[in-house]
């Protein structure tokens, strides 16, 4: 595996970051089990894909997306709370709803149909173009667009520690954890997990939205199998670099999304696994970080059980030696 | 400050499994009254408490607090003006959040949340001197995560945090029934303490008939769904334990023979 490829894993992990966020606010904040994501993820890539068609700023196009996203988690919350429809049932029924919406937003660029399933964008300016010319004027060819795009998901990371520090986002993490007591502290448990769902959902439509201007096109199947990738970032994260504070966890959510990237790229370069085999490997690397911990825990148990075992041994004969010289 | 009018409430109505659990209560407390609830299990003291704080909504009659009332008030708008202590100490704080978030939380609760960071330098120090009014030196532990403590500081902490926005009602439901002896005692101590120096309108269960005569200026017994011996004031600082059994066996006695008095009637009837 050459140096470019190696940056084009990194820069697509850290792509996948934002949505990785994204399913960290919902699933670990919250303890909500979204699966709008599939569908959210594709809705920023189409929303932002027929504005760069229609000329639109690519900045402004990006932006947008933001908004499409939070929309759509609202729709999922509202749904789970209002509606009190089970949260994994509300996520599958909006991811399924979306797929429909998006080929209805992608066939906007199209005068005599109402659908389409993908829309090109490689002759276009897109955000990742822009970045690209502006860390070329600099002399970075090779890291520019990619310390950009650190910078850009970074930015998502820190807000999103800010926002969980705040008095709303506080009672968002105490919904997650505790609703019985948020509710005895005059907060609706049903408004901050429609709020936290949406800003979790702006936060993956973004990340389409850029992955569909990073690869050059949209597609409506983009978004299949989005919400394992992100929990596969998350559980990487968490049990290679800790969880201790928000700051740390976040910052592992990043790392997570950008080594499985990596561990991706380098197990389909090594010629023996197919680009098909790609789920299965996500599946045992999940399995792996999962179990492995738990596994080396008992390990060291019984170590350490072993240890002390034969250090009472030796007090006790060092004791009986004792008794016998006396 | 609190007032229940007629209020009643069935369960399963209709059904072989019906249950009346509050018969028409009228309770009127005036501000900084202390109520203690005693009662056996199913009495209807913890529908009560429920009914007060909007977990529940009365089937008649109505809620006031403060003149306003708030019978259909959802849950967690009425919390502005209700503080609550729970039985499960696990129930009143946030186990993953540390000790200073948990005490932001509470105080913000009668005023808008915002965007602003919940845990300022001021706020800081103004949940350190709460804190150290516990005297169990969470003051020093401000960072740690609620889960690592122990069933006694949980509570005493829920205790703090359901009273520091000088709540217009405080609701203690079995607060100290899950607690060893000693943290009970050092809990019941606290209440008392905090209760008098903020002036609260309180209002606690308890099984423990002991605790039920030491707290507060007025006792009420309940049974099925009624109040059966309601004390006040001086007559309430005279009771003794055995006085309170020996009232409830004598209430509950002369219920049991009127019972019997109907059966054996309804028999001769025949």
């Amino acid at each position: 595996m050459n140096v470019a490829a190696i940056v084009d894993s990194v820069e697509m992990g850290i792509i996948f970051a934002i949505m990785a966020l994204g399913v960290y606010i919902t699933f670990r904040v919250l303890n909500f089990p979204d699966l709008t994501v599939d569908g959210s993820f594709v809705t920023g890539a189409a929303v932002t894909a027929v504005l760069l068609v229609h000329g639109v700023p690519p900045l402004i196009a990006s932006i947008t997306s933001l908004f499409a996203g939070f929309v759509a988690g609202l729709c999922t919350g509202i749904l789970h709370t209002k509606g009190k429809i089970n949260a994994l049932l509300s996520g599958i029924l909006m991811m399924i709803a979306l797929y429909s919406i998006n080929l209805r937003i992608m066939g906007l660029t199209l005068e005599n149909e109402v659908s389409r399933p993908n829309i090109p964008l490689l002759n276009a300016e897109t955000l990742i173009t822009q970045l690209e010319g502006f860390a070329d004027r600099f002399g970075m060819a090779t890291f520019g667009l990619l310390l950009s795009l650190a910078l850009i998901t970074f930015s998502f990371k820190l807000f999103t520690d800010y926002f969980l520090k705040t008095e709303i986002g506080l009672a968002v993490r105490a919904t997650g954890n505790n609703p019985q007591m948020i509710r005895s502290f005059s907060t609706s448990t049903d408004n901050m997990i429609i709020l936290g769902v949406a800003i979790s959902n702006a936060f993956v439509a973004f990340s389409g939205s850029l992955l569909a201007q990073y690869h050059g096109f949209a597609d409506v199947n983009m978004g299949t199998g989005m919400i394992v990738v992100g929990l596969a970032s998350i559980i990487i994260g968490e049990t290679i670099f800790g969880k201790k504070t928000i700051f740390r966890a976040t910052l592992a959510v990043i790392f997570g999304a950008v080594l499985y990237r990596i561990i991706i790229s380098l197990a389909l370069s090594t010629g023996i696994l197919d680009a098909s085999d790609q789920k299965l490997i996500t599946a045992l690397l999940v399995i792996l970080a999962l179990v492995g911990p738990h596994m080396m825990e008992k390990y060291r148990e019984k170590n350490r059980y072993q240890r002390r075992q034969k250090e009472w041994l030796q007090i006790r004969t060092a004791a009986k030696g004792e008794k016998t010289s006396a | 400050m609190l007032e229940l009018k007629h209020v009643y409430k069935v369960f399963n109505e209709g059904t072989p499994d019906e249950k009346i659990a509050l018969k028409h209560i009228d309770l009127s407390l005036k501000k900084g009254d202390f109520l203690t609830i005693i009662g056996s299990n199913g009495a209807g003291k913890s529908t009560l408490m429920n009914i007060i704080s909007g977990v529940l909504q009365p089937d008649y009659g109505t809620v006031k607090i403060n003149d306003r009332d708030v019978t259909l008030m959802p849950e967690h708008k009425r919390a502005r003006f209700i503080g609550r202590v729970f039985q499960d100490p696990m129930s009143g704080t946030a186990p993953d959040l540390t000790i200073e978030e948990n005490l932001a939380i509470a105080f913000s609760r009668n005023r808008k949340r915002s965007l602003r960071l919940g845990i300022t330098r001021k706020r800081r120090e103004f949940f350190r001197e709460a804190l150290a009014f516990l005297n169990l030196g969470l003051e020093n532990r401000l960072q740690a995560k609620v889960g690592l403590l122990s069933g006694g500081e949980r509570q005493a902490l829920s205790l703090l945090m359901a009273t520091f926005t000088n709540p217009d009602v405080l609701l203690l439901d079995e607060h100290t029934a899950a607690l060893d002896p000693a943290r009970a005692e050092l809990v019941t101590e606290l209440t008392g303490k905090i209760v008098a120096e903020l002036g609260l309108t309180t209002i606690m269960v308890t099984h423990n008939m002991q605790q039920a005569i030491d707290l507060g200026n007025r006792l009420i017994m309940m049974d099925h769904g009624e109040f059966i011996l309601d004390v006040m004031e001086e007559d309430k600082k005279k009771l003794t334990v055995e006085q309170l059994l020996h009232e409830f066996y004598r209430i509950r006695g002369k219920q049991m023979t009127s019972d019997r008095e109907i059966l054996s009637s309804l028999a001769a009837a025949k």
